[in-house]
């Protein structure tokens, strides 16, 4: 369902032109779990930028769901985020003066998604994530796993197609982070397409499918049980 | 996104930073309201020059005798002559024009006015019943000089305010009998208190009939006329008609002088007009300092959300809809803090008021359109516009900016 063919992305650095994708191919099937590794700067979230369509190649083709989503122009790329894409950042990204509730919400509004349904989605993602007595909790008042989940279940609250991860432990002590990825990873059991950036092997290796990235290129690939 | 939820987001990331918000609506609400107070001093103090004026009121011309001449001495002079006085016939003569109205004689003498023991020295002006209306006097009891023939002597009188209360204190004083010189007068009214206008302190004078005044200080000329002009078109054809009829009655002499409220006005005028020019540059001014003030508040407040718009972005929100959130924002915001400052302001003008009850201080309509349309352009602007720009960078740009 995610086509990447010769994507590139160099950024401006001063007057100098810095490449952090060089011509990637990249395939991922619905349902997939992949992971992404590579050390800081070898282009790992760049890629999951472009595959999220919050950036732009400087050249390449991207088709999601057999439609080129290259060009699409601002209001068509919010669609496809809003109804296809899911979000989870190291930073976790809540809005610190809503409730975890109502950051759940969020996306939910901006879709236009009516209150009462809205209500009820809500509710069950707050159960579903053991936040039903955190929902009325700001931010500052949850601890980091707690936050994680929020952006977890306000990611997923679009029932996305395709889940990605920056970096989602990169903020939480080991036995969190296992939580945390755990819960991803019952979303790849509903057929959910799981991303994930990672630099710790710990986290990527327990992925189906291991790319291997290192100056903006794919170094290699490693498949669990194969 | 529904609108609903549009106000509703908008209002909670008001409330979610109160400090933010409370800043805000301050620098819009000072704003507003320096404009409201400053304008409104500015008007006021132009308005009190302009009562000052229509106090003495409208219309007016006043006669008197003698002729100011800047091209030699007249050959009455020569001889020690005194110029031709003014008589009450000369007066009435005037209403023959079409173009007056009305007339007031004035006799001036000063005189010794007695009520039992107590006395003292008193300004005493003769006069008709029409000074009063042509004046823009008012009565604080009984009534004014009677109507009627202007030639009849009735020893009736009008007490000043202050006289009133010095001579009589809290006795009833219509009916009573006051002693100027050597007659006795009825009081049949009494001033209500004005204080000074244009120098002239009507608390502290005594109004008889003209003809009663003649007698008193036995003389028959006028010290002035005051001629209303039936309009202010009919200003200028009355002063002519006025010189002219008096320049045959008095066998072919120009021996009187006759001014109008306008000649003096005129002199005004550029005072006034520059009181407005001043009024105009103190609201200018302080509605650039209230544009500045919110343009710099709203910038840095937008700038520190550009985070949150790349997550709105990343979370499916299109350019169109940030902007939306941030006008409906930027509305509400700029809304409140407007009135706040309208609020404010009038609150000012009201307590100024208070300190200074003499001085009509009022913002004019003007000014306050004027702080309203700028705090709400201002405000909008330089909130949706900076808001637009982060909508427009793509999403990671935005997230990356802390």
């Amino acid at each position: 369902m995610i086509e990447l063919s010769q994507v590139s992305r160099s950024f401006m650095v001063g007057d100098q032109q810095v490449a952090a994708l060089r011509g990637i191919d990249l395939s991922i099937a619905a349902g997939d779990y992949v992971s992404i590794m590579g050390p800081s700067g070898s282009g790992k979230s760049t890629l999951l930028n472009l595959i999220g369509l919050l950036d732009r190649p400087t050249s390449g083709t991207y088709r999601l769901d057999d439609g080129n989503v290259t060009d699409l122009d601002d209001e068509q790329q919010a669609k496809v985020r809003s109804n296809k894409i899911g979000f989870v950042f190291q930073a976790f990204h809540l809005v610190p003066r809503l409730t975890a509730a109502m950051n759940i919400e969020l996306p939910l509004i901006l879709a236009g998604i009516p209150p009462a349904e809205r209500k009820e989605r809500v509710m069950q993602l707050l159960e579903n994530y053991g936040l039903a007595d955190r929902a009325d909790h700001r931010p500052d008042q949850l601890s980091g796993g707690q936050r994680q989940r929020v952006a977890i279940a306000r990611a997923t609250s679009m029932h996305p197609a395709v889940l990605l991860a920056d970096e989602p432990t990169g903020n939480l002590d080991q036995a969190t982070g296992k939580e945390v990825m755990n819960l991803l990873e019952q979303l790849v059991a509903q057929q959910v397409t799981l991303i994930v950036v990672t630099h710790d092997p710990a986290i990527g290796g327990r992925a189906a499918r291991q790319l291997h990235m290192v100056d903006g290129q794919f170094i290699g690939e490693t498949r669990r049980g194969t | 996104m529904k609108l609903i939820d549009v106000v509703n987001f908008a209002w909670g990331s008001l409330r979610g930073s109160v400090t933010r918000t409370l800043l805000m609506m301050l620098a819009m609400s000072i704003g507003v309201a320096s404009v409201v107070v400053l304008t409104g001093l500015g008007d006021g103090a132009r308005n009190y020059v302009i009562n000052q004026f229509s106090s003495l009121g409208t219309n007016l011309l006043i006669v008197f005798p003698g002729r100011t001449e800047t091209a030699g001495i007249g050959p009455g002079m020569l001889l020690g002559q005194i110029p031709r006085e003014i008589s009450l016939d000369d007066a009435q003569a005037l209403l023959r024009s079409r173009a007056i109205g009305r007339i007031v004689p004035m006799t001036v003498g000063s005189s010794q006015i007695s009520h039992d023991a107590l006395n003292r020295e008193v300004v005493v002006l003769g006069s008709s019943s029409e000074m009063l209306e042509v004046r823009h006097m008012s009565l604080a009891q009984g009534q004014f000089l009677p109507a009627g023939d202007i030639h009849s002597s009735e020893s009736v009188c009008v007490l000043g305010a202050k006289i009133r209360r010095e001579l009589f204190g809290q006795e009833p004083v219509i009916g009573a009998w006051v002693r100027l010189g050597d007659r006795r007068f009825r009081v049949i009214g009494t001033m209500a208190s004005q204080g000074e206008s244009m120098g002239f302190n009507t608390d502290e004078i005594v109004i008889i009939p003209v003809a009663s005044a003649h007698m008193l200080f036995n003389t028959s000329g006028l010290f002035r006329i005051l001629v209303e002009a039936k309009s202010r078109d009919a200003i200028e054809p009355a002063k002519h008609d006025a010189e002219e009829i008096l320049f045959r009655r008095h066998n072919g002499e120009r021996d009187v002088t006759v001014i109008t409220q306008d000649a003096v006005l005129a002199t005004f005028d550029r005072i006034l007009r520059a009181l407005t020019l001043a009024v105009g540059g103190i609201a200018a001014i302080s509605l650039s300092v209230a544009g500045i003030l919110i343009m710099n508040v709203m910038l840095i407040a937008v700038s520190q959300r550009i985070k949150e718009i790349g997550l709105l972005k990343a979370l499916g929100a299109p350019a169109a809809q940030i902007r939306n959130l941030f006008f409906v924002e930027a509305i509400l915001l700029s809304g409140i803090g407007s009135v706040m400052g309208l609020i404010l302001g009038e609150i000012g003008v009201w307590v100024i008021a208070q300190i200074y009850p003499s001085l009509p201080v009022a913002a004019p309509w003007w000014a306050v359109l004027a702080a309203l349309g700028t705090s709400l352009g201002t405000g909008i602007l330089f909130s949706v516009w900076p808001a637009r720009r982060a909508a427009k960078l793509d999403p990671v740009m935005a997230l990356a900016r802390s």
